[in-house]
């Protein structure tokens, strides 16, 4: 099972240190990963997506939590939030003359923007969730991917809808 | 007015009231010791740094209070990473405080630098880097209550030596708010009216104490409790003294090198109550067969020790004392009688029948035999501490262990070197108990520098020594496991241990012939000094019954 756990944690050096040693020196894994400045800036919220069955993820809840300067930890899936997540790509795509329309309607269907040319490449930036990311990323890649850098997941809940 | 920072933390460890610290000094924590010259607070200086921070865990074992340590930078601080992930495997409250080099040098790779916090980040509850002067009392405030909260833990404090020297006007916080550390202690109480529910159905109850009975000193509790219900209790070997070993429900240890009776009792039973125990693969064997028909009730602070290694039906998040009240009070009418349980105690009783601990006896000196003498001797009025293998699985199995912190081992880590240094420290925490270190020819000599430190302070531990001139527990593995191939397990030198007792200046005795064992005890009980005893022990001794590693506990193999 995939899930993803936001985790709120004091804004302090060697925070990081702590989740990332409790990862691997437990045998977790770490698929993603991101880390800001929350509102308060003495808090920092960091975005994990994690894998592993029911077991392992109870104890990756539960090790967390434990850690001293961790102050929350939501497992959106093991909790049934239901939440929005967004990752950010930039993917150079090699271009031709023959290619260049084809890039540009993939770019167009996908609102994604081109933030720099050069005679052989396009960097494309590509908001959303993973699904679509993964998507546009399929549709470049026969035309040949130079580089690609993806981020992690900022993620929120969604507010409840009244009933 | 203002003081400097090594007089700040002085003031600090005077609101923590604090009396003992172990330590060594060196150049980044000369400040300190500066202030010390003049201070009440009583320093043991030890011989190597690990020596300390074993004395301050067993200071904590052995009297409830928190254990501080204080060691220099670099070398100094490195030394102490077996000692600090000896007390976080066995959750023991000491604070431990490092020199670092002043700040600017930080990561500088400068004279004794390490980065302790870095190092000790993963065997440590939780640790600091004071960077500013102003932080220090507020560091210090958590520390200890971080050591000595929830599910208790070691805490460093690393302090560079700049901040040592910066001046302040000394407050000290009356409160402590961690937004990110409030152990739950209350027991949930539908979890606690279901636990009484089931444990009034159950027909073949057991409990399984551990550590967690101690730390929380929870053994009055315990005692009222299981003899209320008729429940009989297993003890680990960090729960030893948790429950009287000499009770007539106490079952004794479980697990590898458990009792036969208690092993069969967790297998058989419809109910195991798991008291501040954390289902340790020394404990369970095969997790698949572990108590396979029992329902499982856990109590422990620890929510990340629940269906960690085993599915818990019943788990009780909380302080084990305050829920072991909480089904006192619950059960306040409803006491089981022993005729009750009479079917029960009969399976019991026969598995006692089968098998229980014995030995033969020989012209040689069995182990087994001198600490029954030791226990004989001092009518288990005393504070034993246990350096690992052979000789820990002895002390336990043959030493009753009635009163709560009296058995001090390293039963996490399994450090050997731990036991001497720890009875220092035990023996400073308790300058009239009789204090022993049952030890191995091999782990004495982990922290036999130590000897300096009990002479100097006058100390009078002793430490009997059973020699069997190997490694026992590693022989005994290639003995049943690896056909006899004695690989690097026997020692072909060895010091003569009376002269190097003496050497010391500490008192050395022998025994050679078991009619000469008695004699030594005696002798050396009557000593106040401190006092190695050497046993010439039978070499091949194993330690029996035995549980092969990951094997169910109930395929014993006895003797």
């Amino acid at each position: 099972m995939r899930h993803t756990i936001s985790v709120l944690v004091d804004n302090k050096p060697g925070v990081l240190a702590r989740v990332a040693g409790l990862f691997s020196g437990r045998g977790f894994n770490i698929e993603s990963l991101s880390v800001n400045e929350t509102l308060d800036p003495t808090m920092s919220q960091m975005t994990i997506v994690t894998r592993g069955d029911e077991k392992i993820l109870e104890q990756i809840n539960k090790q967390l939590n434990k850690l001293v300067d961790i102050i929350k930890v939501t497992d959106f899936q093991s909790k049934h939030v239901d939440y929005i997540d967004r990752e950010l790509a930039l993917v150079k795509v090699n271009v031709d003359e023959h290619r260049r329309s084809e890039i540009l309607s993939i770019i167009d269907i996908f609102r994604a923007k081109v933030v720099d040319v050069s005679r052989t490449h396009y960097t494309v930036e590509i908001t959303g969730d993973e699904d679509k990311i993964n998507a546009i990323i399929d549709l470049f890649r026969p035309l040949g991917i130079k580089e690609i850098v993806r981020s992690g997941k900022a993620t929120l809940p969604r507010e409840k809808k009244p009933r | 007015m203002k003081i400097k920072g090594a007089q700040v933390l002085l003031e600090c460890l005077h609101k923590e009231k604090v009396k003992t610290i172990f330590g060594y000094p060196g150049g980044s924590v000369l400040d300190i010791y500066e202030a010390l010259y003049d201070s009440k607070i009583n320093h043991i200086l030890v011989r190597h740094e690990q020596g300390a921070v074993h004395a301050a865990d067993g200071y904590a074992r052995a009297t409830g209070e928190v254990g501080v340590c204080l060691v220099t930078s670099g070398p100094g601080a490195t030394n102490t990473v077996t000692g600090l992930a000896t007390a976080y495997m066995d959750s023991i409250p000491i604070v431990v405080f490092t020199g670092q080099v002043p700040t600017g040098l930080i990561g500088n790779d400068a004279f004794q630098e390490a980065d302790i916090v870095g190092i000790t980040r993963p065997c440590t509850k939780h640790n600091y880097l004071v960077k500013d002067l102003q932080e220090l009392p507020r560091v210090v405030k958590e520390a200890f209550y971080i050591a000595r909260t929830g599910r208790p833990g070691p805490v460093l404090v690393d302090l560079p030596k700049n901040v040592l020297n910066q001046t302040m006007e000394f407050s000290y916080p009356d409160s402590i708010d961690i937004r990110g550390y409030k152990p739950t202690v209350k027991g949930n109480k539908r979890q606690i009216t279901r636990a009484i529910a089931d444990i009034m159905k159950a027909e073949k109850p057991v409990i399984y104490a551990g550590g967690g009975v101690i730390l929380s000193d929870a053994a009055r509790e315990l005692r009222t409790f299981a003899r209320r219900m008729q429940i009989p209790v297993t003890t680990t070997l960090m729960g030893m003294g948790g429950f009287p070993g000499s009770d007539p429900l106490s079952l004794g240890m479980l697990g590898m090198h458990g009792t036969y009776r208690a092993n069969m009792a967790v297998t058989h039973c419809d109910l195991l109550i798991a008291v501040g125990a954390r289902f340790d693969d020394r404990v369970t064997g095969d997790l698949n067969t572990f108590a396979a028909s029992a329902t499982i009730m856990h109590i422990d602070i620890d929510p990340t020790s629940i269906s960690k290694n085993i599915e818990v039906d019943t788990p009780i998040v909380g302080d084990v004392k305050e829920t072991l009240k909480d089904l006192l009070d619950g059960t306040k009418n409803k006491k089981i009688t022993k005729a009750a349980r009479k079917d029960w105690f009969a399976e019991i009783e026969h598995w006692k029948a089968k098998h229980t601990l014995a030995y033969e006896m020989d012209d040689i000196i069995k182990p087994q035999y001198v600490v029954e003498t030791i226990y004989k001797l001092t009518k288990g009025d005393c504070i034993v501490t246990t350096e690992v293998g052979q000789n820990q699985m002895w002390a336990a199995q043959y030493f009753t262990f009635d009163k709560p912190r009296t058995l001090l081992t390293s039963g996490g880590l399994g450090t050997m070197g731990y036991g001497f240094p720890a009875a220092i420290g035990a023996q400073v925490g308790n300058p009239r108990a009789t204090v022993v270190d049952i030890a191995g020819d091999g782990s004495i000599q982990m922290n036999i520098q130590e000897l300096a430190t009990a002479v100097q302070y006058n100390l009078p531990v002793k430490i009997a020594i059973l020699n069997n001139h190997s490694l026992g527990m590693v022989r005994q593995w290639q003995q049943l496991f690896y056909d006899k191939r004695y690989s690097h397990s026997t020692f072909q030198a060895h010091p003569d241990f009376v002269k190097l007792a003496e050497a010391y200046g500490a008192v050395g005795l022998r025994a050679t012939h078991p009619k000469e064992v008695e004699g030594v005890v005696k002798k050396a009980l009557g000593t106040k000094k401190p006092v190695i005893m050497e046993f010439i022990v039978e070499k091949e001794e194993c330690v029996y019954p035995m549980v092969p590693a990951g094997a169910p506990i109930s395929n014993m193999m006895l003797l």
